[in-house]
């Protein structure tokens, strides 16, 4: 296979100046992530200050009343409050060690953001981050909270004023300044190595829930299920289960509105093979190839692009992706609020919401569930929507 | 084949001057007069002319090129119409033909439907600024059977091996990038461009243009003898926006 690539998904779509960094990046991937003494360091900041192994809970209400066997893997106690930060303390770690001063990311949401100043501020690096403007508005709380851990914050006007711009921007600031930032690259898409690298570091959802699983139940689930925006948690959750055929992958979706034609964030079951970002992968995009806008309720899933790898797994046929709609994603949040007592992010809310649209199929069976971040960051825009 | 790109620089060369490479997104500043404009960049010593094909997210164009390329893609500028314009319009141009822009929209027209159609146009050659060498293979070999030149992109970052690799079978001409950014101006260009030119130099041999950050012309004369050609876009944007005309624009780098 070509290298960088999954299946026909992936690549280095990028100008000639970012070459060099990224091939600097695949020697650092291969050559500093992947030696006994960066995983030992690495599972000690997961451990002490992450907060892991996260943890497997089972959600006895809901499986009760759907009659399916209902379990939810925690990255929403992480540190920082999200599966984003495994992959930030991952990169600021090798960042540390291959001696560069700065950390660049961006954000949709504002999660990837305020865990990329978290771990700038652990490993003693500069942190600068683009968000895009409408985002900043969306997301004040956010904007405050890496303003405090010392990021600075550039607010991008371009285009629809969303993550793709400002991973625009921040891919153009990279060109600049690749000699002393490392762009901490927040889901497993991008132009290779990102992908893998971002895999790696998320390896470890799945990791912990297989063990925890079989520990607890005696066997393995027969399904596991993620929200995907641009894909980060979800192939995290997937990969130690890859291997195992008869557990069902599934991927979900954002279908907006749910009406035809809607904004949404749905470019594996909606959208065509093109290049952004680096990438090859699924996008939602025009017949003449320019890039539409993409809408979700849950501002993390908000990205017209997929990571390369699930492109590869839904042709592939071992994973599977369903479409979620607002009102259902919300309705989830209410459920899982009331009845197991845990506040999810809007994105996670969108994994769950597939599982109770689908009870009736799966009754009897066990579910995990990545619970990806969680809601406090939300809760205006539930507000907003539930009164 | 020879390569008219090639021929169009060496002409000018020879002629004691460097090529002049003006840039102007397709369409703009707007669609009913933009092949006057090029009309006029052609009469006014452009030796060649790189049209940009928009596209919604163009990573390595600076703030003018975006913003004129955004206000080409909402007034319906696209590939279909750039190319069905241009074969219109070929035969009032004597310049050679660059298109100019990003991957996406030309995988989606089709890359074989794009190379026969570019060469019906007359596009002489063809740059995609988010396709390295590695990714290149396929379009490479439709344009070149049909004469269509695959130009590199090269920078301050470039290793003596990716030049190398770069021109093996590179074409036309080289484009060197003048600083780590993006598109648009600047007041100077950064020392290790010299270098940067000098390694170019040794590791093609085909003519050497520089673009990006190129304010004016009298930035060129530090450059005489390290280029062999100049692109200027931004610059150009800029003066047609604040109501100058092509062909004024042309006479202060012709002189």
């Amino acid at each position: 296979m070509k290298k960088g690539y999954f299946g026909d998904f992936g690549g280095q779509f990028v100008p000639e100046l970012l070459m060099p960094p990224l091939l600097e990046l695949e020697t650092v991937l291969n050559e500093v992530v992947r030696t006994d003494d960066f995983r030992a360091r690495l599972a000690g900041e997961l451990r002490d200050y992450v907060g892991r192994p996260s943890a497997l809970t089972r959600c006895p209400t809901l499986s009760e009343r759907t009659g399916v066997d209902i379990w939810l893997k925690r990255e929403d106690l992480n540190h920082s409050g999200s599966h984003k930060i495994n992959n930030t303390i991952g990169q600021g770690l090798l960042t540390k060690m291959i001696g560069k001063k700065v950390l660049m990311a961006e954000t949709g949401a504002g999660q990837h953001g305020v865990a990329t100043a978290t771990a700038a501020a652990r490993f003693g690096l500069s942190c600068v981050v683009f968000m895009g403007a409408l985002d900043v508005e969306r997301q004040s709380h956010n904007v405050h909270r890496m303003k405090l851990l010392g990021a600075e914050v550039v607010a991008v006007e371009s285009g629809t004023r969303t993550l793709k711009d400002a991973i625009n921007a921040a891919l153009r600031y990279w060109i600049a300044e690749q000699r002393s930032a490392h762009y901490c690259f927040g889901t497993a898409a991008g132009p290779h190595p990102f992908p893998e690298l971002v895999h790696e570091f998320q390896a470890v959802i799945s990791r912990e829930a297989r063990a925890q699983f079989l520990e607890r139940a005696g066997r393995l689930p027969h399904a596991v299920v993620a929200c995907v925006g641009g894909g980060s948690n979800a192939i995290g959750m997937f990969h130690e289960f890859l291997p195992d055929r008869g557990v069902r992958l599934i991927g979900v979706e954002a279908g907006g509105s749910g009406e035809p034609g809607c904004f949404n964030s749905a470019p594996l079951n909606l959208g065509a093979p093109g290049v952004l970002h680096g990438m090859h992968t699924q996008l939602l995009q025009t017949k003449e190839g320019q890039i539409l806008p993409s809408h979700s309720i849950a501002p993390g899933l908000d990205y017209p692009g997929v990571g390369p790898e699930h492109s590869a797994l839904q042709a592939s046929g071992r994973a599977e992706y369903g479409l979620v709609n607002d009102a259902q994603a919300l309705a989830a949040f209410q459920a899982l609020t009331l009845s197991e007592g845990i506040l999810p992010a809007l994105e996670s809310c969108h994994a769950l919401a597939w599982v109770l649209e689908n009870a009736a199929a799966l009754k009897g069976q066990s579910v995990i569930v990545c619970l990806s971040g969680r809601g406090d960051k939300d809760l205006d825009i539930v507000e907003q929507n539930l009164g | 084949m020879n390569s008219l790109l090639t021929e169009k620089i060496t002409a000018a060369k020879a002629a004691g001057r460097l090529g002049l490479i003006p840039f102007l997104p397709g369409g703009y500043p707007d669609k009913a007069g933009f092949w006057d404009v090029l009309a006029a960049l052609d009469a006014g010593g452009a030796d060649i002319i790189e049209i940009g094909m928009p596209f919604s997210d163009p990573v390595a164009d600076g703030p003018v090129v975006e913003a004129a390329s955004l206000q080409a893609l909402e007034q319906g500028v696209n590939l279909a119409w750039i190319l069905s314009g241009l074969a219109a319009n070929r035969a009032r141009l004597s310049a050679g033909i660059v298109l100019m822009g990003y991957y996406n929209p030309v995988l989606q027209y089709g890359l074989e439907r794009f190379a026969e159609d570019a060469a019906k146009a007359g596009v002489n050659g063809l740059i995609l600024a988010d396709l390295p060498f590695e990714e290149a293979g396929e379009i490479r070999a439709l344009l070149a059977a049909r004469n269509i030149d695959l130009i590199p992109l090269v920078g301050l970052n470039t290793s003596r091996e990716r030049m190398k690799l770069y021109a093996g079978n590179a074409r036309g001409f080289v484009y060197f990038v003048s600083v780590l950014g993006t598109t648009g101006e600047r007041t100077s260009l950064p020392d290790e461009v010299r270098q940067g030119l000098a390694l170019a130099r040794e590791c093609f041999d085909i003519p050497l243009a520089l673009g990006f950050g190129i304010k004016s012309p009298e930035q060129l004369k530090e450059l005489s003898g390290l280029i062999d050609a100049a692109v200027f876009g931004s610059s150009l944007i800029r003066h047609l926006d604040a109501g100058g005309d092509a062909a004024g624009f042309m006479a202060r780098w012709a002189k």
